[in-house]
């Protein structure tokens, strides 16, 4: 698995290009907390530890919950989060192999739900912010809440597109002007585009080590882009085009990254593309219709609950049987 | 996962062959022993030659400690319809037929016949037939007394595989993919035997009646393809290459390769009109029917981890070290012998066993070879197994099924289409070993069957034993009110008036009595939930009392005590024969289901014979008329208990046959 952290490098060095070294630290103290509860779960429960770390999994579930959350969240959000996924939606399920949930998804829902103004809080590109945290400055926010006296936050923060065009739509603004606001970049949000095209690259990757199959990714973002595209064509005014949904948001980075998730996704090929069509679904639903900006997390939730179903009514064809 | 894999597919220089799913690439390891031809081995010391060596029945020894035997003499005649005949591989003595180690994954020792060579190798008369012109159907049967079973390892008696009583056989297949790593016995034999397989190869075409015959060799030996290719230039057989990847030669994979057709799950190949034969056995009976010469020896693989890898042609009894010698000998970290290929082989006992029929290589183990499997991780349902297997299976999910012991789940799932090829096992990331958990979940699901058999069969006795039980307590019972009917007749006129006197005086007394107490009241009706006896009795006192009755006036007298007497006679009889009816109304309900039951029995009975008769032919003389000689029942239930077992038997001994003819 730890061609799945390889994959995830390009992401993470765009990452902190554009937006500053502070998701290093979300992303130590992601790993840290990841293997520090994943040992001592497997301590409690009497399994070896070291098999089991050198597995990355507990690795992968910490860094796809740093990458999914505000990079300039307070040092114990990723804390807690983390040592949720590892101890509850992985550990006391019976640890690797046998959670039913995506453990980053369930990470990151518990502290969506729990701490939504925190979780909502983006610090924009640092192309766009007003004032350029230095990474030290970075460091000292994360850990201890605190910015640099001639700085406020909201210099440095800002809407995500997708928030952004949810309540701007809501005032009536028209789409052109909504997309001409500063954030917006070629074809999504500034800054983010460019990390969800190094997903992109990482997730081919992936495939061309054939970790995963094209089938997830490709339904999933076929998905969106086919029903962002049938709302797009019906009303362009009212709704984003597809290549923008593609780019905003967790489309990226959960097609290739967290819908992939052998342990709690479907197994057969038909399967996968069931899965990951009904992801895409509901994400843009949630995107368009929900309360919160983005969908990924929930709708690979909700999907991990219809995965026994659907493994089960798309078994393949097996040899010498008709279908 | 699948796309790369057909993608890569796609790409491959094998347009005439049609891909099956799945499949690997394990290293081939096929080098090492093609570097030499096929050696010969000088007689060994002993011969140890088990009866078991084939799929199907144990054949009938025909020898004696002591006994001196010619080479090629049947030492062991085919038992049944599916059994393969043994012949002396060498001239010598008959030393021993005792249980000795056998090649076999228990590592059981069984029944085995020991010939000590006088090294002279002097043959029996031997009988060469015209298979060219001869009767196809007495050549067929003749295939019975030469001992060939099919020997790319499953051992199915290939004269089963050529009577002509199933579906018309249009295409021949020769097998000679050999896809597992390792082995190269059949590469070999094409590389030196070409012309005598070609004949062997036109023999069976004749014998089947084909009409198209394939060769499927894997693209991994161009030598062997060459070979092939030039020894059928002018004739109707195509040499077919297929790609190398495991496991092409499983003989649904194959004609599915070359044919582009699925044999049905529940169908064998024959059914659907293709047979498959591995090369090494046309060759076998090119030999049987060109030179008369029975099955004596095989070409074995002898390589892994010893000085010189190469093949032999060795006899078979012969003990397993004398080939290892034969091979310069193993090297000193070698830790254990794999018979078969690495990945559907198993590990044998000891360097004693003997090279049988089913022997097409065998591997010297080292660690270094072989590494011990690291330590298994769960399952995290990755399906590099389901895109390994070859029959399209989930493993994981079987895996799942066949852990928490969900086996009717993994019956759902196709459990029984898994061959047990190990590809999955291979690839798993986890070094889950998934074909033992599929051998167990296989071995169990078998063992519930039979356990339920067996409990359906001893609930059909045990109703036909209580049926019989009640039967005959009928028939006792009639017997008994018949003679009592008798006794009371003779009673009436021979008993000493003085006692009946007096008994019936008392008898009247007592009734009177009771007449008093119950004034006008009559007996109650209300009868139909009160025992037999008890209802008897109430019979004979309404007698009693109506014979009272009849003589309440006169209180004395000899007619009224005769009268008495008379009529309490008849009530005792009354009530026995109310006793039986009694009886008979309440078996009613039982007896309908006697009755169904001895028909279920008698069908049970009438399948039994008839299995017996069907799949196994000639069974053992003494149980073959079970029905013929009326036998005590005890007899009966012993025969027919020993019938069942031989005719389940015989059915597992089929079934087994099946899997493994479809498996060569």
């Amino acid at each position: 698995m730890s061609k799945v952290l390889i994959g995830l490098v390009p992401g993470i060095i765009v990452y902190a290009w554009l937006f500053g070294g502070g998701i290093m630290i979300t992303l130590a103290l992601a790993t840290t907390t990841a293997l520090l509860t994943e040992a001592l779960m497997l301590k409690l429960r009497k399994r070896p530890v070291q098999p089991f770390l050198s597995d990355y999994s507990a690795i992968i579930t910490g860094w796809l919950l740093a990458l999914a959350i505000p990079p300039l969240a307070p040092w114990w959000l990723i804390v807690v989060g983390t040592a949720f996924a590892i101890i509850v939606s992985k550990q006391l399920y019976g640890g690797l192999g046998y959670n039913p949930f995506n453990p980053a998804m369930v990470g990151y829902a518990v502290l969506l739900i729990s701490f939504p103004v925190i979780m909502t809080k983006w610090p924009a590109a640092l192309s766009l912010a007003q004032t350029k945290l230095s990474f030290m400055d970075q460091f000292h926010y994360i850990f201890s809440t605190t910015l640099p006296s001639n700085v406020n936050l909201d210099a440095v923060t800002s809407a995500t597109p997708l928030d952004y065009l949810k309540t701007q739509l809501k005032l009536n603004q028209s789409m052109t002007d909504i997309q001409s606001a500063p954030i917006f970049g070629v074809v999504g949000s500034k800054g983010s585009e460019m990390i969800a095209l190094a997903y992109l690259a990482g997730g081919i990757f992936l495939w061309q080590q054939r970790i995963i199959t094209w089938h997830l990714p490709i339904a999933f973002l076929g998905s969106i882009a086919a029903i962002a595209g049938l709302f797009w064509i019906i009303d362009s005014t009212q709704f984003a085009s597809p290549l923008f949904h593609l780019f905003s948001g967790a489309s990226m980075l959960g097609a290739f990254f967290i819908l992939t998730d052998p342990v709690s996704g479907p197994t057969t090929p038909k399967g996968k593309l069931y899965f990951a069509a009904g992801a895409g679904l509901i994400t843009y639903l949630v995107r368009v219709y929900g309360g919160y900006p983005d969908g990924v997390a929930f709708a690979v939730i909700f999907m991990n609950i219809c995965v026994p179903l659907i493994d089960m009514y798309t078994q393949p064809r097996v040899f010498g049987h008709k279908q | 996962m699948n796309a790369p894999i057909n993608f890569a597919g796609l790409l491959r220089k094998t347009k005439d062959v049609f891909r099956f799913h799945g499949g690997i690439n394990p290293p081939e390891n096929k080098a090492q022993s093609t570097q030499l031809p096929i050696g010969k081995l000088p007689i060994p010391e002993k011969l140890v030659l088990p009866l078991r060596q084939h799929i199907g029945n144990i054949p009938k020894t025909k020898v004696a400690v002591g006994d001196k035997v010619l080479k090629g003499q049947l030492i062991a005649e085919a038992e049944g319809a599916v059994s393969a005949a043994i012949h002396a591989p060498t001239s010598g003595i008959i030393s021993a037929i005792a249980e000795a180690v056998i090649p076999h994954p228990s590592g059981l020792p069984d029944q085995c016949i020991t010939i000590t060579p006088d090294g002279e190798d002097n043959w029996i008369e031997r009988h060469p037939q015209d298979w060219r012109n001869g009767d196809v159907d007495n050549l067929i049967s003749s295939l019975r007394l030469s001992g060939i079973v099919g020997l790319g390892g499953a051992t199915f008696p290939t004269q089963i595989k050529l009577r002509s009583d199933k579906a018309a056989i249009h295409t021949l297949i020769i097998n000679a993919a050999e896809c597992e790593p390792y082995i190269t016995c059949d590469d070999m034999l094409m590389r030196e035997y070409y012309a005598e397989i070609v004949q062997g190869i036109a023999i069976a075409k004749r014998l089947l009646g084909a009409h198209t015959v394939l060769i499927g060799i894997e693209d991994n030996k161009p030598e062997a393809i060459q070979a092939m290719r030039l020894a059928t230039v002018n004739t109707a057989i195509q040499v077919k290459i297929v790609p190398t990847l495991y496991p092409s030669g499983d003989a649904r994979r194959l004609v599915h390769l070359l044919l582009g057709q699925e044999v049905p799950h529940d169908k064998r190949s024959t059914e659907v009109g293709i047979q498959v034969f591995n090369v090494a056995t046309v060759l076998a009976l090119y030999r049987y029917f060109e030179f008369g010469e029975p099955a004596l020896s095989r070409v074995v693989s002898m390589t892994g981890n010893v000085e010189r890898p190469q093949n032999f042609e060795v006899l078979f009894g012969t003990p397993l070290l004398d080939l290892v010698k034969a091979a310069g000998g193993a090297k000193a970290d070698t830790s254990h012998y794999i018979m078969g290929g690495p990945m559907m082989g198993f590990n044998l006992p000891n360097e004693q066993v003997p090279i049988t029929k089913a022997a097409n290589c065998i591997i010297a183990a080292s660690p270094t070879l072989f590494e011990p499997p690291p330590p298994a991780m769960p399952c995290i349902r990755c399906v590099r197994c389901a895109d390994a297997c070859p029959v399209n299976l989930q493993p994981q999910e079987l895996y799942w099924f066949a852990k928490s012991d969900n086996f009717e789940k993994a019956h759902d799932y196709n459990l029984f289409d898994c061959i047990e090829c190990g590809a999955c096992s291979y690839v798993c990331p986890s070094n889950i070993p998934l074909v033992q958990y599929y051998r167990y979940a296989k071995s169990e699901i078998i063992a519930l069957d039979k356990a339920k058999e067996a409990a359906n069969i001893a609930r059909e006795r045990n109703e036909f034993r209580l049926a019989r039980i009640e039967r005959e307590k009928q028939e006792r019972a009639a017997k008994h009110a018949a003679r009592a009917q008798g006794a009371k007749a003779t009673e009436t006129t021979g008993d000493s008036p003085a006692v009946n006197d007096k008994q019936a005086a008392i008898a009247a007394a007592i009734e009177r009595a009771k007449a008093q107490k119950t004034v006008n009241n009559t007996a109650p009706k209300n009868v139909t939930n009160i025992s037999t006896s008890i209802q008897a009795e109430i019979a004979e006192i309404d007698a009693r009392r109506a014979a009272t009755g009849l003589t309440n006036k006169q209180t004395s007298g000899v007619d009224a005590d005769k009268q008495a007497k008379i009529a309490a006679a008849v009530a005792r009889a009354k009530a026995q024969k109310a006793e039986v009816d009694a009886l008979k109304l309440n078996e009613d309900n039982q007896t309908k289901q006697t009755v169904a039951d001895v028909e279920k029995q008698a069908t049970m009975h009438a399948s039994i014979e008839q299995a017996k008769t069907s799949k196994a032919g000639s069974a053992n003389a003494p149980v073959s008329d079970i029905n013929a000689k009326p036998v005590a029942d005890l007899e009966k239930q012993a025969k027919i208990d020993a019938a069942i077992a031989r005719a389940k038997a015989q059915k597992a001994a089929a079934l087994n046959a099946k899997e493994n003819q479809s498996k060569e």
